[in-house]
């Protein structure tokens, strides 16, 4: 695909607050150029949100803005029409009587009419579908769909992307394909990109940042990786996909070096980073699977950076390459679980059964707030 | 055969349909993607005409807008317009019953639109106008065309609310079906026979383009 495909625009605001019908409140804003990954469970109000931003549904009380445009607020709402925008929706919306390029030239009615069919063929073309213009959608496999909806919607120079669920209704290996396609068009696009999807790992792999929607409520934003490494609470680790939670007690603090000792079952572990702590107290914790190594400890760490405990290995669910394996620990109810690749868990000689060692980075270990039970 | 019967019917039917189209089509499309309080009830009245007797919606029509009725009579004084017994109260009765063999297949159509196609077209700009006449006119085409299919051969057919309403009077309102009913009445079976396995084709022929219609339909 080639560079310098729009012309640059502004951030997009959204202050949602409907309290009837659907509940939904919340507040982010994507500037030109990122990627915003609206994440969270089916039925939250992910797609509602994205239905108010492209204009399709009026919020009850709110304000949507693109750059200087009002787009939406007490006194006015556009249209989808005044907001030009681009819309992928989750099963791509193309016109089933209509072949490729049609479907791209049928978003350019603003454009003079000599101009539409050039800016159609230049848009398949960079979306890798060049050779397909006459066929029609039933021709056209799930990705090749997904390329003219998302050409159809790119060829507009819209203010804004629109990607409903991008991804769920293609096989794993154009998904695959698709992912570096976006991420390579999303450094072209100077325009906010909102991206909505129930699937952690795209959001991780493609978002600048995520907010994490769940009831109608915004729980959490920021960049990824740091949502997953510091949740606010057990509900947003929960949604993004965090199993290892569970409760300690503080047994010792080292408040210079920010670190507390806790009791984790009949094993002690470190947890860098701690805040305001009382000796005593219980906590509740989480580790993403990054903090949990079943591999040797190399030689010459700090013994605090990471805790080594012995576990036993309860079960092991293969899953491609992958191998989630849970594991008891001596003294606590629940399971640590963790994956590996099927490589390393073969390497290790991991059965049902094995007792073995496993560490935990105690950077990654994060304490929630107001976790005291 | 009774030409003339002939005619009038393809004239009642061919004029039936070009008034009942864009009222069916406005209308199925608003219960297609509205919803008000008190649609289900007007969704009742509209297939009202399928389950009455054709005679019981002819009597109606007659009482209702004969000479003695306040709009009969409204009609024949101020615009020197009779219904009853004339051809255009038989195209009036038509349209009412066969509102629904035209607007059902069409609300149908435009449901079976997937809603965001609608919402795609919106974002890419197109106006409404647009929209309907790009998106959901073609989509939903073989329903409307059913529509139309349904309606044309229904009124060709219809016997009961066209007696009621206009008699058989030669060349003003006595159709093909009133036309088998009088030959059979003068015992011209050959005729009514003749007229009969014309109607029987036409409504074979019809029935197959519509299932054939409704099948495009279900694969959209």
């Amino acid at each position: 695909m080639s560079t310098a495909v729009t012309t640059p625009t502004g951030a997009l605001q959204v202050r949602i607050n409907q309290q009837r019908d659907i509940v939904l409140q919340a507040e982010f804003q994507c500037p030109a150029g990122e990627l915003l990954a609206v994440v969270g469970p089916s039925g939250g109000g992910k797609t509602t949100l994205l239905r108010m931003i492209a204009g399709l549904a009026k919020p009850q009380q709110g304000d949507i803005r693109c750059g200087e445009q009002i787009w939406c607020n007490e006194q006015l709402c556009l249209t989808p029409q005044q907001r030009h925008l681009g819309y992928v929706p989750q099963h791509f919306g193309l016109f089933p009587h209509l072949n490729a390029e049609a479907n791209v030239m049928a978003g350019l009615d603003h454009l003079p009419a000599a101009q539409r069919r050039q800016q159609a063929q230049d848009w398949l073309r960079r979306v890798n579908l060049e050779g397909f213009p006459d066929r029609l959608p039933h021709q056209l496999s799930g990705g090749q769909k997904q390329r003219v909806a998302l050409a159809r919607a790119l060829a507009r120079n819209p203010q804004v992307l629109l990607l409903d669920e991008p991804f769920s209704a293609v096989d794993r290996g154009t998904r695959e394909r698709l992912y570096i396609e976006l991420a390579q068009l999303k450094r072209q696009l100077n325009i906010p990109v909102i991206m909505v999807t129930h699937d952690i790992n795209e959001a991780i792999l493609l978002a600048d940042k995520v907010a994490l929607i769940s009831q109608g409520k915004l729980l959490q934003q920021g960049p990824p990786l740091a949502v997953m490494a510091q949740p606010n609470d057990e509900l947003v680790a929960r949604h993004m996909g965090l199993r290892n939670i569970f409760s300690a007690e503080v047994v010792a603090l080292e408040n210079q070096q920010q670190l507390a000792w806790l009791q984790f079952g009949e094993q002690r572990i470190a947890c860098a980073n701690a805040g305001q702590l009382q000796l005593g107290m219980t906590v509740r914790w989480v580790i993403p699977n990054q903090g949990v190594r079943f591999s040797s400890i190399s030689q010459g760490r700090l013994p605090r950076s990471f805790n080594k405990l012995s576990v036993t290995i309860t079960s092991m669910l293969v899953m491609g390459d992958l191998v989630r394996v849970a594991c008891s620990l001596a003294g606590v109810s629940e399971q640590l679980q963790a994956e590996v690749t099927v490589n390393l868990a073969d390497k290790l000689g991991f059965h049902e059964g094995m007792v073995t060692d496993v560490a935990l980075k105690s950077e990654l270990i994060h304490l929630f707030d107001n976790a005291e039970l | 055969m009774d030409w003339q019967a002939l005619w009038l019917s393809g004239k009642l039917a061919l004029v039936s349909v070009l008034i009942l189209l864009p009222l069916a089509l406005w209308l199925g499309r608003t219960l297609a993607y509205r919803q008000w309080f008190g649609k289900a009830w007007l969704e009742a009245l509209i297939m009202v005409p399928l389950v009455l007797p054709p005679t019981v919606v002819g009597y109606y029509l007659l009482v209702g807008l004969g000479r003695d009725s306040w709009l009969g009579a409204l009609l024949a004084q101020y615009l020197d317009i009779q219904l009853v017994f004339h051809f255009s109260g038989l195209v009036i009765a038509s349209i009412l019953i066969n509102i629904p063999f035209a607007v059902q297949p069409i609300q149908r159509a435009f449901e079976a639109i997937p809603a965001e196609i609608r919402d795609a077209a919106a974002c890419c700009g197109m106006s409404r106008w647009r929209i309907f006449w790009r998106v959901e006119l073609p989509l939903a085409w073989p329903g409307i065309l059913t529509a139309i299919v349904l309606s044309f051969s229904h009124v060709l057919g219809e016997f009961g609310v066209v007696l009621m309403m206009g008699g058989a009077i030669e060349g003003e309102t006595k159709t093909l079906s009133i036309a088998i009913y009088d030959k059979v009445q003068a015992f011209d079976y050959d005729g009514a026979g003749m007229m009969s396995l014309l109607l029987v084709l036409f409504a074979m022929v019809t029935l197959a383009i519509t299932s054939a219609m409704s099948r495009r339909v279900v694969r959209q």
